[in-house]
């Protein structure tokens, strides 16, 4: 199927179009159709699962040990059509927020190549690759979180990349030593190997270097230090863009690697697995409440939810892996809207302090409204999407008879819920404190309000079909836990 | 630097920096070489003439801009893609055109060799972006 590899020609044709041209009024368009070409690619794979189980391509015509697999499953693809839904969200808000400011001439190319590097690494089915693509991703947000160039900016920057490429080099030993022991990296044939393999505790030196690697990349606890120092500094277009996709694509590959191939030793893993989803979720959502910057609380938020992600993976059952998988699609939508709608915020208000802010609800009702969707989605309240999310982990965990984590779990709830009601007090109810300088009333666009209430109706929508969606995730969760149509449609030899 | 004698000399000799970027290009196919090594090189043929004059003059007597050489480079690693969608059922899949050229002999053009040169476009531009924006007081 040549058309599983669209997803990563698609940007890179956008960037080479985007090279050509001179205008910053050309980008944004390009931005916007690329966005929405984007989509129809991630919807036209989806549709093919109907009658495929697995998407499949072998890059350059090399059967599949040999070359390169591109392969898309359920899981792929539902990362892939959310994705899709993100980048035509932030393509639209990064017309205004971006617009031709000084410095951001370049900001389209790198998004471009921050989606390649991310629909990449959703669609490869080789460990190696994968990796490249984590450096495409490493190197394109290297250069969106510095763009603009302030201080705060270089600094956050260079910790990031430092603690990013820690994680690079234990994933690239991690790799040599699964090399050296089984002589192949495509995950398929990796899976096939493993699986009949008795002697695990040699799998577990790379396994460990994975869980570190993308530890750090999915920002859990106690690895996640990266995230918080840096993720205030750029622009909220670029910061919006990074909550919802970067440490996705960490939690991705956990799931992905944890269930495909390292599955000799679950006990010891998905109880390491488990704890670490326990401490992530307090830890992340305690540091939330000291905060009183709306970009730190949410980028604290950020943490504590990748900890319901791992503890779906952790209880490994396929009613828990369902859960993580439609906890992480609605995280994803839910946390890029309330910080697209704190960047509204800060345009009207001119900063993001809490304690500057104040008298919104009056002011701008639409706008309150427009932040109480994602506030309460992510706090977990039906009918939107946060609550079947945690409502399918919960239960997964009671099932399984994991309660310590599940009662974490559940009181992590109320933190989340405390720092929202937190925001909500702060920037909508109190009255504006005087003596803070305003600056001059603004309209607000069109571009600026779309993307929030496309993403709003999106967070509804996910409440209002839970059923048939988790539908979906839970034939995503089942395909992950019977890998063996995974391996046969990657191994078959291509006629 | 302002050298008569360099800048005459660049004049002529920097010909020979693209002369051979261009072999270590075609003969990196089987040998030492390649698009990555001939970029450079190729980008040594603006950086002499830079160091005869200065950056600032080259970079405006350039025709292309160092971004459109990264264009043009990818624009040519894309299009290496294409003939394999044809052929195969597969992206970047190799295809090889044997041509029979007088007093060269029987050559073998494929697909890697214009990925290549997408590579060495786009390496010169990135080379040539380097040296201007390093050169340029702000």
């Amino acid at each position: 199927m040549i058309e599983t590899g669209l997803p990563i020609l698609l940007p890179f044709v956008l960037i080479i179009a985007l090279l050509f041209s001179r205008s910053a009024v050309y980008s944004k368009w390009i931005g916007i159709l690329g966005g929405s070409l984007n989509m129809v690619v991630a919807i036209y794979l989806f549709s093919q699962l109907r009658q495929h189980d697995v998407l499949v391509m072998q890059m350059g015509g090399w059967a599949a040990p040999y070359g390169i697999t591109l392969a898309v499953d359920y899981l792929s693809a539902l990362m892939l059509l959310v994705t899709a839904l993100i980048v035509l969200v932030i393509a639209i808000y990064a017309s205004r927020f971006i617009g031709d400011k000084p410095g951001y001439s370049k900001f389209h190319i790198f998004f471009f190549s921050l989606i390649m590097g991310v629909n990449g690494a959703f669609i490869t089915g080789d460990v190696f690759n994968f990796y490249v693509w984590l450096e495409v991703i490493l190197l394109s947000s290297f250069v969106l979180i510095t763009m603009g160039a302030k201080i705060e900016q270089l600094e956050g920057g260079i910790k990031y990349m430092t603690l990013n490429l820690i994680a690079s080099l234990l994933f690239l030993a991690g790799i040599g030593l699964l090399y050296g022991k089984t002589g192949t990296l495509n995950m398929a044939h990796l899976a096939r190997i493993l699986n009949f393999d008795q002697q695990s505790i040699l799998m577990n030196t790379s396994a460990m270097m994975f869980f570190v690697a993308l530890g750090i990349k999915a920002a859990v606890f106690p690895l996640f230090f990266w995230l918080p120092a840096s993720y205030h500094t750029p622009n909220i277009t670029v910061t919006s863009l990074f909550a919802g996709l970067l440490t996705k694509v960490g939690v991705y590959a956990l799931i992905r690697f944890f269930t495909l191939f390292f599955v000799q030793d679950v006990d010891f893993w998905h109880n390491l697995l488990l704890i670490m989803a326990g401490l992530t979720m307090v830890i992340g959502g305690m540091a939330a409440t000291i905060y009183f910057e709306t970009r730190r609380i949410l980028s604290y938020h950020i943490i504590s939810q990748i900890g319901y992600m791992i503890m779906g993976l952790g209880i490994y059952t396929p009613l828990a892996i369902a859960g993580a998988i439609f906890f992480m699609i609605h995280n994803i939508i839910a946390k890029i809207n309330a910080f697209l709608v704190m960047g509204i915020v800060s345009k009207i208000k001119g900063t993001f302090y809490l304690k500057n802010i104040g008298g919104l609800y009056k002011e701008r009702p639409f706008i309150a409204i427009l932040f109480i969707i994602p506030a309460f989605a992510l706090a977990g309240i039906p009918p939107l999407s946060g609550f079947f999310g945690k409502f399918i982990l919960i239960k997964a965990g009671i099932e399984d008879k994991h309660y310590i984590v599940t009662a974490v779990a559940v009181l992590t709830s109320l933190l989340t819920l405390y720092s929202m009601i937190k925001i909500w007090n702060e920037a909508f109810l109190k009255k504006q404190p005087e003596a803070t300088h305003l600056p001059p009333k603004v309209k607000l666009g069109i571009s600026e309000v779309l993307p929030s209430v496309l993403l709003a109706l999106a967070s509804i929508l996910l409440g209002l079909l839970a059923a048939p969606f988790f539908e979906l995730t839970l034939s995503a969760a089942n395909q992950l836990m019977d890998s063996d149509v995974y391996i046969e449609a990657v191994l078959k030899r291509i006629e | 630097m302002n050298s008569i004698i360099l800048q005459l000399a660049a004049k002529y000799l920097k010909i020979l920096f693209l002369l051979f970027a261009l072999i270590a290009l075609i003969r990196g196919h089987n040998y030492p070489g390649g698009g990555f090594i001939g970029g450079l090189l190729a980008a040594l043929y603006i950086v002499y003439d830079s160091l005869a004059f200065t950056s600032q003059q080259i970079e405006k007597k350039l025709r292309i801009h160092p971004e459109q050489y990264i264009g043009a480079g990818l624009l040519c690693a894309l299009l290496s893609f294409i003939p394999g969608i044809y052929s195969g059922s597969s992206l970047m899949k190799g295809v090889w055109l044997s041509l029979d050229i007088p007093v060269i002999g029987v050559t073998k053009l494929g697909t890697p060799l214009l990925f290549d040169i997408g590579v060495f476009l786009t390496v010169m531009g990135v080379t040539l972006l380097f040296l201007f924006t390093l050169s340029t007081k702000r």
